[in-house]
């Protein structure tokens, strides 16, 4: 439509060359006017009025991407203002409260960001900028930039430190539930209550959970059970609550991203159970509790023990003292009676040997009594005299014996006997010499010859 | 409520029997922790049986004062 100059694509207004008259008025476009070469000489005012004419209705709705810079923080009326710039130029920019409020994240140098809005020319300060109705993150949704954002400011003031998580008891006296009343969560939760430990104390500060309001309603929720809480007496009190919904889309649960309800949980005196959708669901809210939960059902099953299982135990634990007492018990019976035992052995035994001791001793008197030794002499003696007898009667026989061979022995030499055998002896008459030879005899000795039995008389008839 | 707390009592009582079934105690020992065990697994035993159900619903009345009520009543004035 306009010529274009080479060097910017603004388009330009023809040069218009008029007279003092009509100075002012742009309706000259188009119009031929006598090419009279008189210099136009502009007001501050007039230059500028239609610089900002042509840049405003050039550019009456533009999308711009930059990078945000020279942001000094949020100005006190609610307006922002800044720089957009790149590599090669800068514009100034600005938001108005109206717009402002809508802008999901945190304005912050060096953000990449997609803006769209108006060129505006403000004549007092004769400087141009871009008014923006709506910025966006460039690569990345604004919602998930705001959160973003508030993780790094939160993580920065420790909220998600692990130390400062604290204990859910064991067995809760009392149980809070901050969840929507008309909700399946609490359904849930109270169903699971009631099936693990069906005495549970519950007390219910209902919130709406998502949508316009949820986040003040959850936050102040979380609130008053606190306030509650604190007037209660110390037996009475809530030591557990469970902050929840069912499951939904991310945007159903971006109430517990929003800082207002993430900080209520912080504040809270009572240890908190976040239990936030689904499994895979992971809100800010679940990142400062004391202890997360996949789900509202869980959450309960977290907070209360079985009641039947508990039941069970301690009657285990009862068994079991019982028990060991009765094996303590034993043992020293067993003890008890095992020195019962030694000692009555020991008793025996020192008795045993006490009686014999008696008995060898008594036996010992008994071999000394001098009536024994008497008695022990006399048959001694009389032993001995026997003894004595059957010895003398043995050598009387002996020599009795030997007598006899002698006698026998001696008949047995004697020349009578030798006689009785035959020969006989020849005495010489009248002497009687005994003849052994016969020479000494002559034919007409006489002679006796003794044999055994009588004698002979003869006379030598021949001597050989 | 006692001020023992059940989780407490239980943890005691659990110990005791350790200590029990070591053995390693003389006979008033013995016995004394007996009797506390005994003591204790009663209390944790009407812990449990005494709590009695209560499910109700916070709110504030026109006065800005805390009120309890039932959750069925509630319930039905949804």
């Amino acid at each position: 439509m306009w010529p274009l100059s080479r060097q910017n694509k603004i388009p330009l207004m023809p040069k218009k060359n008029v007279d003092a008259a009509s100075l002012n008025s742009p309706d000259l476009f188009g119009a031929s006017v006598a090419p009279a070469k008189r210099r136009h000489v502009y007001t501050v005012s007039e230059i500028t009025r239609d610089i900002k004419i042509i840049l405003e209705n050039t550019f009456t709705e533009v999308w711009v991407e930059a990078e945000i810079s020279d942001f000094r923080g949020p100005h006190p009326s609610g307006h922002l203002y800044f720089s957009l710039k790149d590599e090669g130029a800068v514009l100034s920019a600005t938001v108005f409260a109206g717009a402002a409020k809508d802008i999901k994240f945190k304005i912050e140098n060096g953000l990449k960001v997609v803006c769209f809005g108006r060129i505006d020319l403000y004549l007092p300060h004769g400087k141009y900028k871009l008014v923006i109705e709506k910025v966006e993150p460039k690569g990345i949704g604004s919602l998930q930039l705001a959160l973003e954002q508030l993780k790094k400011k939160l993580a920065s003031e420790g909220l998600f430190a692990p130390e400062r998580k604290r204990r859910i008891p064991y067995l809760p006296s009392r149980i809070g539930v901050v969840t929507s009343q008309s909700g399946a969560a609490l359904k849930d939760i109270l169903k699971v209550l009631d099936r693990r430990f069906c005495s549970s104390c519950v007390t219910i500060s209902p919130a709406q959970v998502q949508g316009e309001g949820a986040k003040e309603d959850i936050s102040r929720a979380i609130e008053a059970l606190n306030a509650f809480n604190e007037s209660l007496p110390q037996g009475e009190r809530i030591d557990v609550l469970i902050v929840g919904r069912g499951g939904g889309s991310m945007e159903d649960l971006w109430a517990f991203n929003e800082e207002v309800v993430v900080r209520a949980i912080c504040a809270s005196k009572i240890p908190v159970v976040s239990a936030v959708g689904h499994e895979h669901d992971w809100t800010i809210a679940d990142l400062v509790a004391d202890l997360r939960a996949p789900t509202p059902s869980a959450a309960a099953e977290l907070v209360v023990p079985e009641k039947g299982e508990l039941l069970q135990r301690l009657e285990g634990l009862k068994g079991d003292i019982k028990n060991a007492l009765s094996n303590i018990a034993l043992g020293f019976q067993d003890s008890l009676e095992d020195l019962l035992h030694r000692l009555k052995l020991n008793v025996a035994h020192i008795l045993e040997l006490s009686a014999g001791s008696l008995d060898s001793a008594s036996r010992k008197l008994e071999l000394l009594n001098p009536v024994l030794m008497i008695e022990q002499y006399k048959a001694r003696a009389v032993d001995l005299a026997r003894q004595i007898c059957v010895r003398l009667g043995h050598f009387l026989k002996l020599k009795e014996a030997g007598f006899n061979k002698a006698v026998e022995k001696l008949s047995g030499l004697s020349p009578l006997n030798i006689l009785g055998r035959g020969y006989s002896i020849t005495f010489l008459l009248p002497q009687g010499q005994i003849i052994k030879d016969a020479n000494a005899l002559a034919a007409g000795d006489a002679i006796r010859t003794k044999l055994h039995k009588g004698q002979i008389i003869s006379k030598v008839m021949q001597v050989e | 409520m006692p001020e023992v707390k059940f989780e407490d009592a239980l943890k005691k009582l659990e110990k005791i029997v350790e200590e029990l079934e070591a053995g390693d105690l003389s006979l008033d020992e013995a016995l004394k922790k007996y009797q506390d065990g005994i003591e204790l697994s009663r209390l944790c035993a009407q812990r449990l049986e005494l709590a009695k159900k209560k499910i109700e619903v916070l709110s504030r009345n026109k006065k800005g004062e805390f009120e309890l009520k039932p959750l069925e009543e509630t319930k039905s004035e949804e």
